[in-house]
């Protein structure tokens, strides 16, 4: 485990959080950002997906395209969301470089909009992260001009099986325009993304496909030169019985079974056989799990990460449990 | 309009007061001709679909199950150690009941091709494969995968057809973004294709040089203008050129979109919509069941996929964690007390899990009253081989 006192990616500005479906990536994006935020920096949590859910796991308002604030810290810690929508990209791109107010409207009136956004993934892409990274390269301006808006900026990405695609911006508009201002904007975000100031974390949980996906993301990853992050691992059923105890429920249930009635009874729990029958068999069924889940996390200590855990919450990510889970990466100085 | 189901439930009902999913019961319904799985991204959706699939084989059904993205070791129990789009049969099923088996994964940029080369001249599809549009929309074009799994059914079904082989298809869905995606892609790739600003492109290209300027509105020489700016104008000219190379086949695209999209509201179709008893696969799940009754497309039901299932129920969670606290405190208790601790504190976290998932599990029958739904519980192990499948079927079926 990483020593507390030199967290792993302070230098990083941007997070870029990835990981298959359904492993938690947004919960993830937005316990690392809730973390930054506990440090007192001002913090920018990005989706690009519309699907709103920084909304949901903050409980708060459908996001759009402004930069919304959704909480602040007692110590002057800051986090705003943002939902990045395409269209509303493609207008601020056309009137940040061509000054086009009208044109966009027209654009927009005979589908060119559509179009754009959809005939050329690799254009759609430059668009969402443009704007990401607009918002993380933004200056104050005034007497602070030179300081960043946002002390970091993390980016819940599109999942695994998509993100290098996503991120490699420079690779896919390369396929469609060789030259001309488009690519001008895609080679500079694409310095940005190869930049040791940021990161791409990539979040699994301890089953065999997460586990696999995550695997081979590190490896797309790192050949399109994209600086790898951290592997977060979402869900840890934290080993309940101590492994020894398990061995002795192996190894005579019966005997097993007696002293744990005993136990109960000792505690005044009303006590059946099926009742004991069955905690023993949950145990089973525990250390089957723990067990499965060792063998995968030696998989994934093996791709020479930094590894971070954060627990399974019984209670699920509602009530609170964004904070335990962004407590847990700051204790394992993840930042 | 309550939401439209097929014959499929049963009188009892669950403690969540949802009606029964009777999965057997559409399985032996020679009439059920294709089974939909969907679902948000990692539910489960292409194990419930291989299970059903194997399933229905041994109960005498001839099936062939479309996967799209398996993991590896579930591809390999199925048989499928290459990516040829092509159905290959299962081995090692009960073949009792006279049942068969075949499973494909879904090559989305190889149906796309053979799409094209069924439909255009070998000149003209060649000169479409080569188009470096093309290439970016079949193989990352949003939407393509739906497309592809879409036209990939509709293959399938028309080969059933012809030569007898299947009577049951059984697709998994892509993981996409939303699950409603696999209703909407299809359209939005034709609509797309058959866009204002897409036809005005071609009209040049269609009517020669000189007519460029009558047909192009000011605003749309406008917009090409900007575009042309932006992306530079190589990139125009071969969007024009890949779409006026598609333009023959435009008429085709759409009539099979429509067909296989007809075809989903066929009563010969069932789908099951697969979640897990998350907070985000859930609301999913009732965005699609919505849709479905929308689109009068016919939903069998809900699959509640890995479920906490409590071996000692009797138990409630806050006693055994009462119970857990008071050996802890206990001095000079018994060898085993720490065991049992622990088994106490297993059990309270196991029993919170439940209470949450049921209290989802509530929520959303109570929003979508009179929608069956049949729960699977959690599996210690990943499923991997057929013998895990086969578990998945009996869960799914049990009654």
């Amino acid at each position: 485990m990483p020593p507390a006192a030199a967290p792993s990616h302070a230098g990083v500005r941007l997070h870029v959080v990835t990981g298959k479906g359904g492993t938690g990536k947004t919960t993830v994006a937005a316990a690392l950002a809730l973390a930054l935020t506990q440090q007192g920096k001002r913090v920018l949590l990005a989706e690009v997906e519309e699907r709103q859910g920084i909304s949901q796991t903050f409980d708060v308002p459908p996001i759009g395209h402004e930069e919304t604030r959704i909480l602040h810290e007692r110590n002057g810690g800051e986090l705003y969301g943002l939902s990045v929508d395409v269209r509303e990209s493609l207008m601020e791109y056309l009137q940040k470089f061509y000054r086009l107010g009208r044109a966009g409207t027209v654009l927009e009136k005979v589908g060119a909009v559509d179009f754009a956004t959809t005939i050329a993934p690799g254009l759609r892409d430059v668009l969402l992260i443009g704007k990401v990274y607009e918002a993380a390269g933004r200056r104050q301006g005034g007497r602070h001009k030179d300081r960043p808006v946002y002390d970091a900026v993390v980016l819940d990405a599109p999942p695994t099986g998509r993100v290098v695609r996503f991120l490699n911006v420079n690779a896919e508009v390369a396929d469609v325009a060789k030259v001309g201002p488009i690519r001008t904007q895609a080679d500079s975000i694409t310095r940005m993304m190869r930049s040791h100031t940021t990161a791409v974390h990539v979040v699994s949980l301890l089953e065999e496909m997460p586990v696999q996906e995550t695997v081979d993301a590190l490896a797309e990853l790192q050949k399109a030169s994209l600086p790898l992050g951290a592997i977060v691992i979402n869900q840890v059923h934290a080993p309940m019985v101590e492994e020894k105890e398990l061995a002795s429920v192996e190894s005579d249930r019966t005997g097993v079974a007696a002293a744990v009635t005993s136990d109960l009874k000792s505690v005044s729990v009303r006590t059946s056989a099926a009742m004991v029958a069955g905690l023993l068999e949950q145990a089973g069924e525990h250390a089957e799990r723990v067990a499965l889940q060792q063998e995968q996390e030696a998989i994934l200590l093996a791709q020479g990460r930094q590894v971070y855990r954060l627990p399974l919450l019984p209670e699920g990510t509602d009530a609170g449990g964004i904070r335990v889970l962004a407590d847990a990466l700051t204790e394992q100085g993840m930042i | 309009m309550p939401p439209r189901t097929r014959a499929t439930q049963d009188r009892s009902t669950d403690p969540a007061g949802a009606a029964r999913l009777d999965l057997d019961a559409l399985l032996r319904d020679r009439s059920t001709r294709i089974i939909v799985c969907t679902g948000a991204g990692g539910v489960g959706k292409t194990t419930v679909a291989a299970a059903l699939g194997l399933r229905g084989a041994e109960l005498g059904r001839h099936v062939v199950v479309l996967t799209i993205d398996p993991a590896r070791r579930l591809a390999q129990s199925l048989g499928l150690t290459e990516l040829d789009n092509t159905p290959r049969p299962v081995a090692g099923f009960d073949t009792g009941s006279g049942g068969t088996l075949d499973a494909m994964m879904l090559d989305m940029k190889r149906t796309f091709d053979e799409v094209v080369e069924a439909h255009a001249t070998p000149d003209k599809a060649a000169q479409i494969l080569a188009n470096p549009f093309y290439q970016a929309v079949s193989s990352s074009f949003a939407g393509t995968q739906e497309y592809m799994a879409m036209e990939k059914l509709g293959q399938l079904r028309s080969r059933a057809e012809r030569e007898g082989s299947w009577d049951l298809i059984v697709v998994d869905t892509p993981p996409s973004r939303s699950a409603l995606d696999f209703l909407d892609a299809p359209k939005r790739l034709g609509s797309f294709l058959d866009g204002r600003f897409i036809r005005l492109l071609m009209a040049p290209a269609k009517a020669g040089g000189r007519a460029y300027l009558k047909v192009f509105s000011s605003g749309v020489t406008m917009a090409t203008t900007v575009m042309s700016k932006i992306l530079g104008g190589q990139v125009l000219q071969d969007v024009q050129t890949f779409v006026a190379a598609l333009d023959t086949m435009f008429g085709g695209f759409r009539e099979r979109a429509d067909k296989t999209y007809a075809l989903l509201k066929n009563p010969e179709t069932a789908f099951v919509v697969v979640a897990a008893p998350e907070r985000d696969a859930l609301r999913e799940a009732s965005f699609f069941v919505d849709r479905l009754d929308q689109e009068g497309m016919p939903l069998a039901g809900v699959v509640l996929n890995r479920v906490q299932r409590l071996s000692a129920p009797t138990l409630t969670g806050a006693r055994a964690l009462a119970a857990a606290e008071q050996l802890a405190e206990t001095e000079g208790g018994s060898g085993t007390a720490p065991l049992t601790e622990g088994l106490l504190r297993l059990h309270a976290n196991l029993a919170e899990t439940a209470e949450r998932q049921e209290a989802l599990a509530r929520r959303f029958t109570a929003g979508h009253p009179g929608i069956p739904v049949v729960e699977v519980p959690a599996a210690a192990q990943d499923i991997h081989d057929l013998e895990g499948l086969r578990e998945v079927g009996q869960a799914l079926t049990a009654s």
